[in-house]
């Protein structure tokens, strides 16, 4: 079977990539998840459990918009947003938080944790949590709870308890450090609903799966609207979840181009952006083996970005497979650009979407008038941008 | 010696007090020396572990010391460097104890001979479990190193007895669940959790996580080879304590012999 074509791993790896780096007393609960994820993978009863949440709770399908305007004003070709932005929470991380917890009930936990750095996938599990009656407490950098405090207000609103973290960069990797500890301590009644296609497996096929609605839904939006498949996709990839939840319905489709857009933050050097494939430098972060920002000691590299859910140092195992393949191409836009993005979508369409989905529509603008006039391009608008408002005020983009 | 030997005439003499120490912390003189007060206190079998930025199975008092070694700029250089130091004035075993990242980011041809060089006789890797260790197994084997593998409270008995198989030196059993860290007693299910693993493999099992007392150390070797005292040695060198008093610590801490 052509490993590309499906979300599935090989046994834990994409080509090289994933595993399960993990110290030794994380294999017993990381065993039982994979038991329990392939058994549940192939259960029709939790299929329509699940499919049944996303319709009436999360609110899917989600929209295919054209934005013509948009379009018109970056001289480019058609235009489509899938909007994940309109999903319950505000973002594409529900997708996964509403499967996750799923699995967690039905395995019998009574306790959910979770790491967030831009929020959404702290708000998504807050919200899961509370319509499925399961105690959660979400572990977050102090860095970002400050530059995304409404999604701090948001998670305590709907009975999180969020916990600071404040050692290390005090972002995302350091949230995912902390969770990792809790869970090596709470395993037995506790499920760790991870946020993004990365960490050990089967983390990284099992938030692809329960993302990949994305692509499902939006090919077969493509389709009946254009009659035709897409030319190009391009999404955003912080770990890589949204990217590889759309990238999954069109994997088996040569014709149609697959980009994934970094967060390319101030600078070049190491420390100023969060550009994994722009150092091409491979290691082991958060159980898994990947390309990762880090010194030639092997230390972790800081890494920073305007884009909270961008700025993290390892890439899911997929996407440096696909990346290694060839199948998908990898860019980086900088802070500046996808700020200017966000404000052009909100003049000409009257959408305000979150400074990680911003990074993908940077990188169409840029490139907008060299494509075929007749091409379809979509871009996965992963969330929108309340949350970053304190952020752009601050930046002086509004007053 | 021979280095397997060096572990094993440990074990065969007597039982093993483990000392664990972070390199480069205070930097590397003060780990020379802390490495030599500890030795001289009575630490049988010493683990220099490489600092890491981002260490998840540590505890407060590790992972602080890992910052402060880190901001030293402590290289893997400068910890073959230090283990070479020790042993021109040790013969005690040496295990270098590391999360699998700055390993590999060191890994070139030769640098499992500079392992070896540099007086270590076994690697114990946190983040590299049975399931990924083949290629780093291998070499250590290759070079007469010892590659050491940790059991906890949650692993089975058929994994007991897989990795019983493959690890050579000594068992390390991380005897609660959670992470590094100074703890006032035993985990309850201590002795019959120990009973379970010494009936189910064969290779000398020390007991670590948690110990920070003598009366905890003693109660360990009633059923154990040897024991580890780790965080409270590193949260006396964050204190500042003279190689004196470190000495004088761990010979407190040791009920072996007296
Ligand atoms: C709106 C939005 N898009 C994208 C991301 C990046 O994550 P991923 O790459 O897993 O989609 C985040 C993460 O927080 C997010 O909130």
């Amino acid at each position: 079977m052509n490993e590309h074509i499906t979300t599935e791993s090989n046994n834990g790896r994409y080509g090289e990539y994933g595993g399960m780096f993990i110290p030794e007393l994380l294999i017993a609960p990381i065993q039982a998840l994979t038991d329990a994820w392939n058994k549940a993978k192939h259960d029709k009863n939790f299929e329509i459990m699940y499919k049944q949440k996303l319709a009436n709770y999360a609110g899917r399908p989600t929209p295919l918009t054209e934005v013509t305007r948009f379009a018109n004003t970056i001289r480019g070709p058609r235009i489509f947003l899938k909007r994940e932005d309109l999903l319950h929470t505000g973002a594409h991380k529900l997708n996964n938080a509403l499967g996750q917890c799923l699995l967690a009930q039905r395995m019998g936990k009574t306790r959910i944790i979770a790491e967030t750095g831009a929020g959404q996938h702290g708000v998504a599990t807050a919200a899961a949590c509370a319509h499925l009656g399961i105690p959660c407490v979400i572990y977050m950098g102090s860095t970002d709870m400050e530059r995304q405090a409404p999604n701090v207000a948001r998670m305590r609103l709907m009975g999180a308890e969020v916990v600071p973290v404040n050692h290390g960069t005090a972002t995302l990797k350091d949230a995912v450090n902390e969770a990792l500890r809790d869970w090596s301590e709470s395993f037995d009644n506790t499920h760790y609903c991870l946020g993004s296609a990365l960490g050990p497996h089967p983390f990284p096929e099992m938030v692809a799966h329960f993302q990949s609605v994305i692509g499902t839904e939006c090919k077969e939006q493509c389709q009946t609207q254009n009659g035709s498949a897409p030319d190009l996709v391009i999404a955003c990839v912080g770990g890589g979840s949204n990217a590889i939840g759309i990238f999954s319905g069109f994997l088996d489709n040569p014709k149609v181009k697959l980009i994934g857009v970094e967060a390319g933050g101030h600078g070049m050097k190491l420390g100023e952006h969060a550009a994994r494939f722009r150092a091409k430098s491979r290691g082991v972060l958060h159980g898994c083996f990947t390309y990762i920002l880090q010194n030639e000691e092997g230390q972790i590299a800081t890494t920073a970005s305007i884009s909270a859910g961008l700025d993290y140092p390892a890439i899911g195992p997929q996407h440096a497979d696909l990346y290694d393949t060839h199948r998908a191409e990898y860019v980086a836009v900088s802070d500046d650009e996808a700020i200017h993005a966000l404000q052009l979508l909100a003049k000409t369409e009257g959408i305000i979407c979150a400074l990680e989905s911003a990074h993908a529509l940077a990188y169409l603008i840029k490139i907008a008038p060299s494509l075929d006039k007749k091409q379809i391009i979509i871009v996965n608008l992963s969330g929108r941008g309340d949350k970053d408002l304190p952020q752009l005020m601050q930046q002086k983009v509004i007053e | 010696m021979n280095k397997a030997k060096r572990i094993d005439s440990i074990f065969k003499h007597g039982k093993a007090y483990v000392g664990y120490l972070t390199a480069g912390d205070g930097g590397m003189q003060q780990s020379l020396n802390a490495a030599l007060a500890l030795i001289k206190g009575g630490v049988n079998i010493l683990e220099i572990g490489v600092p890491f930025s981002d260490p998840i199975a540590d505890g407060p008092v590790i992972q602080r010391a890992a910052t402060r070694a880190l901001a030293n700029g402590t290289t893997m250089r400068d910890i073959l460097k230090l283990t070479t130091a020790i042993r021109k004035q040790s013969d005690i075993p040496l295990v270098l104890f590391s999360y699998y990242n700055p390993i590999l980011a060191n890994i070139n041809p030769s640098f499992f001979d500079k392992v070896r060089d540099a007086g270590i006789d076994g690697i114990l890797l946190v983040d590299c479990p049975l399931e990924e260790s083949e290629e780093f197994h291998k070499q250590c084997i290759m070079r007469d190193i010892a590659p050491i593998y940790v059991l906890t409270p949650a692993t089975s008995i058929d994994r007991m007895q897989l990795i019983n198989e493959k690890a050579q030196g000594f068992l390390y059993y991380a005897c609660r669940k959670g992470t590094t860290g100074m703890k006032n007693e035993l985990p309850a299910d201590l002795a019959e959790k120990i009973q379970l693993i010494k009936a189910n493999t064969t290779l000398p099992l020390v007991v670590g996580f948690g110990i920070s007392n003598r009366e905890m150390a003693a109660d360990v070797l009633k059923y154990a080879d040897g024991f580890v005292i780790g965080s409270r040695f590193v949260k006396a060198i964050e204190d500042g304590v003279s190689s004196d008093n470190l000495c004088a610590l761990a010979q407190a801490l040791n009920p072996i012999g007296n």
